[in-house]
């Protein structure tokens, strides 16, 4: 009932022929030491993860599973020419929105959707950014559910996490069993920084000169993705600024610097819209840089991604993508999207909540895996207080079908055994659009489980894509 | 009618300012209504940053104050030549779609009471007599008082109160029409004082309401009037704040105490 991406039956697939053989021929006591090791590298290279609201260990530690999670390079081509095409329509429709706004004088997008849109940035509107990208990093989540049966749960567009993993994924096993990688052929992904950094300064504002100033705003150090936004700056050679290191002057913005100020071009942030200026959004906002909002417009300083990106990628907007990828590119959709139950129409609402045993229920600006059921998961008295929920806001819900996401074969204590995984790879969009082969694979640990989210005991797995 | 005006603020501080950063939307709006014959913004002691026209049509301007100054002088003046349109901003270049004007925020957040007082006018109306009828009954609603409610007094609070000054009818208005699907926003400009004896400020805030057919139309719930040649229209929001003719931030300088002289005038052509 499940597809298996190592197994067909009894007999293994292409993609883990080699893999295959590893597995078998690896000792209990010898998989127990690799993973020990393992944790110890996570450990000392200070990899952690803080979960919200969980309390325990802040610095809790995301479980790696050393099983890859293997692509044939025929898979992987689809995968990418379906990215690429959802990332395209993505960043053509916030064009449209922020301008005109084609799509809804066509019919093709309720007006309400767009315009009453709590992400929707009325600051922005008019404005087109350099190369007209509004969403420079979109990850894209992506479950399969057969050989060529892929589906898009849901499109990141402001700022997605979970990059630094993919890396340092591949760093470790690499480090661990050399072996593996002198005997299969593996696309690199360590061309990840270099390539995000080409990105951003291709997307430097017409007021530029010379090479751009690329700098990664954080909210700090108590964010829980500090990590990501330290490693990467590290990675890319750029500084890591917090808003109190950056300041308006005149036409431009400028970062302190112990050798004075010196001006900034392209402003990676990896910080909520409300609070990137107080002057313009919540006036309570310490992260931010007042004025920036204004140093933007005028095309001083390019601000990555967008403000107002958001309005892409929320739950009511995903069930049009289909529709957005026709409507700017004229071409059939290459990935598809879950079937999905907008609980604000009254059919879709009374079957919904006929149903709720089976579906999986969503908010609308909901992530991480929290402010969601999952029907056939939940007790009954869960499913109940869940309803509640619903009835006071149903349009503040989405619904899906409940998917047979792909297991892959993980280590766990008695062996092997299959767990459910997804996909998120990252894709770049500036001067060009790309990716780099792969993503980060999240599985579900927990034997049956279906939430691959690590704030709910989920794990992650390096993935590899072979070359021909 | 030509309008001249005279807005000079002095912000005094406790503690010298060591840096500061102003966003202004102070400049007179471009449609049939007005013409702008000449206008002038000065901040002594400040750089004049990067200026833009934004979506609704406001220009932004903004400034960045060097310290250490313990007065920050903003002097703004000008003449408009004004021409009544009966309340309708025709010809005013602007590319946000009216429907973004139907989200509500924190001031504007009806209750039972503003859901209320919208439902009270009559159902069968069409759009633009709807708009008169709803400014008409929170011009009744709001007794016009000065110092029963502030800068933050939200369209709920003012109405509980039962007075208020021009920013709590404008708020007032904009939330009962945004609860009868009425896009509706904030506007702040000046009014010429002398125009029919009334006795407000010369800085003045009313509400638009988008009609269609007509676009969008001023409505003074606190006046019972529309605007007329005896307003200067300078910019729009979702709400008092978000319409702010200034915003700003300094660092340091604690407490901050403004003195406001605003004057407009009418002088011959």
């Amino acid at each position: 009932m499940y597809y298996n991406e190592m197994f067909d039956g009894e007999k293994v697939r292409e993609a883990y022929t080699s893999l295959s053989d590893w597995v078998d021929h690896m000792p209990s006591e010898i998989r127990q030491m690799k993973q020990a090791e393992a944790e110890a590298l996570f450990r000392r290279i200070g990899i952690t993860f803080a979960v919200y609201g969980e309390g325990g260990d802040p610095d809790r530690l995301i479980p790696f599973d050393m099983m890859p999670r293997v692509f044939t390079q025929r898979e992987w081509l689809r995968l990418e020419r379906g990215i690429k095409q959802r990332a395209k329509a993505l960043n053509a429709f916030l064009r449209d929105v922020y301008g005109r706004g084609e799509i809804v004088r066509a019919g093709r997008i309720p007006a309400r959707l767009v315009y009453q849109n709590e992400a929707y940035e009325k600051a922005v509107v008019g404005f087109v950014p350099p190369r007209g990208v509004y969403s420079h990093i979109i990850g894209i989540d992506l479950v399969r559910t057969g050989r060529d049966e892929f589906f898009v749960l849901e499109d990141n567009c402001r700022t997605p996490s979970g990059v630094s993993y993919m890396l340092e994924n591949r760093e470790i096993m690499m480090r661990m069993f050399p072996d593996l990688f002198r005997g299969n052929r593996i696309e690199p992904v360590d061309g990840y920084p270099d390539l995000l950094r080409r990105t951003l300064e291709s997307v430097a504002p017409a007021k530029c000169q010379g090479r751009p100033r690329v700098v990664i705003l954080t909210p700090g150090h108590f964010n829980s993705a500090y990590y990501e936004h330290s490693f990467l700056a590290n990675l890319m050679g750029v500084e890591l600024v917090e808003g109190a290191d950056l300041f308006v002057e005149g036409e431009f913005v400028y970062m302190r610097t112990t050798e004075g100020p010196k001006r900034v071009d392209v402003i990676y942030r990896r910080l909520d819209d409300a609070f990137i200026d107080p002057l313009c959004f919540r006036r309570d906002s310490m992260l931010g840089v007042p004025g920036l909002m204004d140093v933007y417009r005028s095309g001083g300083v390019s601000i990555c991604s967008a403000p107002g990106a958001g309005v892409a990628d929320d739950k009511a907007i995903y069930t049009f993508v289909p529709e957005m990828v026709r409507f700017y590119l004229g071409e059939e959709p290459i990935l598809k999207n879950v079937d999905t139950w907008t609980l604000w129409k009254q059919d879709d609402y009374k079957y919904v909540m006929d149903n709720l045993a089976d579906l999986v229920v969503k908010e609308v600006h909901g992530s991480g895996g929290y402010g969601m059921l999952v029907g056939p998961r939940s007790t009954k008295k869960q499913i109940e207080e869940f309803r509640k929920l619903i009835e006071k806001n149903p349009s503040n819900y989405i619904a899906q079908p409940t998917l047979s996401l792909s297991t892959c074969p993980t280590f766990v204590d008695e062996g092997i055994a299959p767990r459910h995984v997804d996909l998120r790879p990252f894709c770049l969009c500036g001067e060009r659009i790309e990716l780099v082969p792969g993503g980060l694979t999240r599985v579900a640990l927990k034997e049956g489980s279906l939430v691959v989210n690590s704030s709910q005991g989920g794990g992650v797995k390096d993935t590899w894509v072979l070359s021909e | 009618m030509r309008l001249k005006i005279t807005h000079h603020t002095v912000y005094n501080y406790a503690n010298p300012v060591r840096f500061g950063v102003q966003s202004l939307r102070t400049t007179p709006s471009v449609f049939q209504g007005q013409k702008v014959l000449d206008w002038k913004i000065d901040i002594e002691g400040a750089e004049c940053g990067p200026g833009f026209r934004d979506g609704a049509g406001d220009w932004v301007q903004l400034w960045t104050i060097h310290g250490p100054i313990q007065q920050i002088p903003v002097r703004i003046e000008g003449q408009v030549e004004t021409t009544d349109l009966a309340g309708v901003l025709r010809g005013h270049r602007e590319v946000i779609n009216p429907l973004v004007y139907l989200q509500t925020t924190d001031a504007t957040e009806p209750d039972d009471a503003l859901r209320d007082l919208a439902a009270s006018v009559g159902q069968d109306l069409g759009k633009l007599d709807l708009a008169h009828e709803l400014s008409r009954k929170v011009g009744e609603a709001i007794k016009y008082q000065s110092g029963v409610t502030s800068l933050t007094t939200t369209a709920a609070e003012a109405l509980a109160i039962g007075a208020g000054v021009c920013q709590d009818h404008a708020q007032v208005l904009i939330t009962v029409a945004r609860e009868r699907g009425l896009p509706a926003r904030y506007v702040s400009g000046y009014l010429h004082a002398d125009a029919e004896g009334n006795v407000h400020e010369a800085a003045h805030a009313w509400a638009e309401l988008h009609v269609e057919g007509l676009g969008w139309v001023g409505f003074d719930a606190a006046n019972g009037t529309c605007p007329s040649e005896y307003y200067v229209r300078t910019g729009s929001g979702l709400d008092a704040r978000d319409a702010a003719p200034v915003r700003g931030v300094t660092i340091m300088g604690g407490a901050e105490k403004l003195d406001v002289a605003v004057a407009v005038e009418q002088v011959a052509p």
